[in-house]
């Protein structure tokens, strides 16, 4: 009892000496990256509805999706991503582009420990969760999706 | 008692560091052995690096040294890398027994405890004691992905890439181990793994407090008290928890971790690993003793003893420290090591 | 048509999503992974109350580079293919939707993988 209280208080006062950054230069650094990746985004969407006039607005946004990916993957090969994201915080990790560097950087990583065992073993220690999540929640909303 | 008083013994002979590129930038660059250029050392992947760096850390501190391989009979040694591989497969090269050791990065004064008290018992002759951490490896094992994108809390720490060895032998040299102190595992209860030095700071203030109260001495009977790695928070903390022991920490107070890094290097609190007291000790601490301007220095290296799994579980982090005293003996000449080996030839 | 709107808008509202983001990291030290999934939920609780839709509509790319629009492609397959073709595109619908976006980035990953070597970062400027 003596000694919860006792980790208690210093928790307390750790939290006091924890230098307060100022909040406002990250949120700014994120909102400008995440907004600047969202307008490549609608200037790739742009880009491909003029070159293909046919496809279907769904379509053009995976096309779009797809090409961001495949950059964010190859800047993270290159080791660009991961400054991008040390500047620019969540701004790097909520657009499309985190989940693409958050699969290539294992899979670069880990390349040390072989094809099978590395890169495609470690592949999702990070974005695993998002696609379990992705589908067992895409099932949870077919199910609501059945009755409405 | 925690405290260990030797019988005048055990010398530290001589010390080599290497540092990586990023700390061969900062304020001790002077002090370093050797800085690395390009911290893969050519090897194909970062924990072959770290052997490599560990390796040659070990055989140039004992050509340094004056001693052969052949003279050494012990190697203390350990790294932060699972089963302290490093060192292991270091020791597997350099073909000495070996001797593991982990307390994560108190382990280089672990290492030279143990080392002092086997010369001290007078059972042997020459040990060496080193350990080393690579930042790749240690980010690539405890935290993320090298290339993976994400913001350090600013309470983070920076493993730093470099290490050092001390040769530890019964011939003598300026700088004598007087005592040693073995740390109690303390847990105030931080389970932030970005938030080391706090979770360590508490250890450190008991080994601290121990030492100083079983050799009955003041804080200003040293010139030096060095911390291993509590970094910039830490030592706050630390100097905090000493006042509240009623124990004021002066100006004598320094932290490796601190000393290592540039305050302009994106390292947030400062430097950590193992590495990091190991390299500061045995290369500024090592030439500020020879020269005598410390007479007395108490280095205090700190570990947080948790592993990815404990964390992740939610478990909080215990922290160690122990202590090493080392004193200045300028009566003993430096080319004790040729004498000796005359006495030996005769 | 090309209009500059649409990338003001795109860039406001993709900023403030990411805004937002960063203060829960600021504020809780959420890790990424954490994060990632919680926008992922969001946007399929969006598309469910079909809020998705008008949204995109309005924000453009501002709403569908977000992870937010991947969760509601995601929940909009599952539920369109389960009213197509009942239990069976329950299962179905939510990957075939996001198919293209995962392939490709476990098959950027995996050629990226094999032609680059991760470097040490550069820590100090």
């Amino acid at each position: 009892m003596d000694k919860n209280k006792r980790n208690q208080n210093y928790n307390l006062y750790v939290e006091s000496k924890v230098p307060k950054t100022k909040a406002w230069p990250s949120l700014f650094k994120a909102f400008l990256v995440g907004g600047i990746i969202c307008a490549i985004g609608q200037g790739l969407f742009d880009l491909y509805s003029y070159l293909f006039p046919n496809l279907a607005e769904s379509e053009v946004t995976t096309c779009m999706l797809m090409t961001i990916i495949f950059i964010t993957c190859l800047l993270t090969g290159i080791g660009i991503y991961d400054v991008v994201g040390a500047w620019g915080g969540a701004g790097s990790v909520i657009p499309i582009t985190g989940f693409s560097n958050s699969i290539s950087s294992p899979a670069v990583e880990f390349k040390k420990e072989g094809i099978i065992y590395g890169i495609c073993v470690k592949m999702f220690t990070i974005a695993g969760p998002v696609i379990v999540c992705g589908v067992v929640g895409s099932i949870v909303c077919g199910f609501v999706g059945l009755f409405i | 008692m925690q405290t260990i008083k030797l019988k005048k013994k055990a010398y530290l002979l001589e010390g080599y560091s290497i540092v990586g590129p990023l700390e061969g930038k900062g304020p001790l660059k002077d002090y370093f052995d050797y800085i690395l250029k390009d911290d893969t050392l050519k090897e194909s992947s970062f924990e072959k690096s770290e052997r490599k760096l560990l390796q040659d850390i070990v055989i140039e501190a004992i050509n340094k040294s004056g001693l052969k391989i052949s003279d050494i009979d012990f190697f203390f040694g350990g790294d932060l890398l699972n089963q302290i591989v490093s060192s292991s497969y270091t020791a597997r090269e350099l073909n000495l027994p070996f001797i593991g050791l982990y307390s994560a990065c108190a382990t280089m004064a672990e290492a030279l405890a143990l080392s002092a008290l086997f010369i001290d018992c007078g059972l042997c002759n020459n040990v060496v004691a080193a350990t080393c951490t690579h930042f790749s490896s240690a980010e690539r094992q405890y935290r993320f992905p090298l290339e993976f994108a994400n913001q350090r809390p600013p309470t983070a720490q920076w493993t730093i890439t470099g290490g050092g060895a001390s040769i530890i032998s019964n011939i003598k040299s300026k700088i004598r181990i007087n005592a040693v102190t073995f740390g109690k595992v303390i847990d105030y209860g931080i389970s932030d793994i970005n938030n080391m030095g706090a979770a360590m700071a508490p250890a450190a203030c008991d080994t601290i407090k121990a030492h100083l109260s079983n050799m009955k001495k003041k804080v200003s009977d040293y010139d030096l008290i060095l911390t291993g790695d509590l970094g910039k928070l830490g030592s706050e903390i630390l100097i905090d928890l000493m006042e509240h022991e009623k124990i004021i920490m002066g100006k004598n107070y320094a932290d490796c971790g601190c000393m290592i890094f540039d305050k302009t290097m994106r390292v947030f609190m400062g430097g950590s690993g193992a590495g990091c007291s190991a390299s500061v000790l045995n290369s500024y601490v090592l030439y500020k003793m020879k020269k005598g301007d410390f007479k007395r220095v108490l280095l205090v290296s700190t570990g947080a003893l948790m592993s990815t799994t404990t964390s992740q579980q939610g478990e909080t982090i215990p922290g160690i420290a122990h202590a090493v005293e080392l004193v200045y003996e300028p009566e003993n000449t430096k080319n004790s090591v040729a004498k000796s080996k005359q006495k030996k030839d005769v | 048509m090309i209009s500059v709107w649409d990338y003001v808008i795109s860039f406001l509202v993709g900023g403030f999503i990411c805004f937002l983001a960063q203060i829960l990291v600021i504020r809780t030290k959420i890790t990424t992974a954490r994060i990632l999934v919680l926008f992922l939920i969001i946007g399929m609780i969006l598309e469910v109350f079909n809020v998705y839709a008008p949204f995109k509509e309005f924000a453009k790319a501002g709403a569908s580079v977000p992870i937010i629009g991947f969760g509601a492609s995601l929940a909009r397959g599952a539920i369109m293919a389960a009213k197509e073709y009942g239990v069976i595109g329950i299962f179905t619908g939510g990957l075939t939707a996001a198919a293209g976006g995962i392939s490709m980035a476990i098959f950027a990953s995996f050629i990226v993988a094999l032609i680059f070597n991760s470097k040490t970062k550069r820590g100090g400027h």
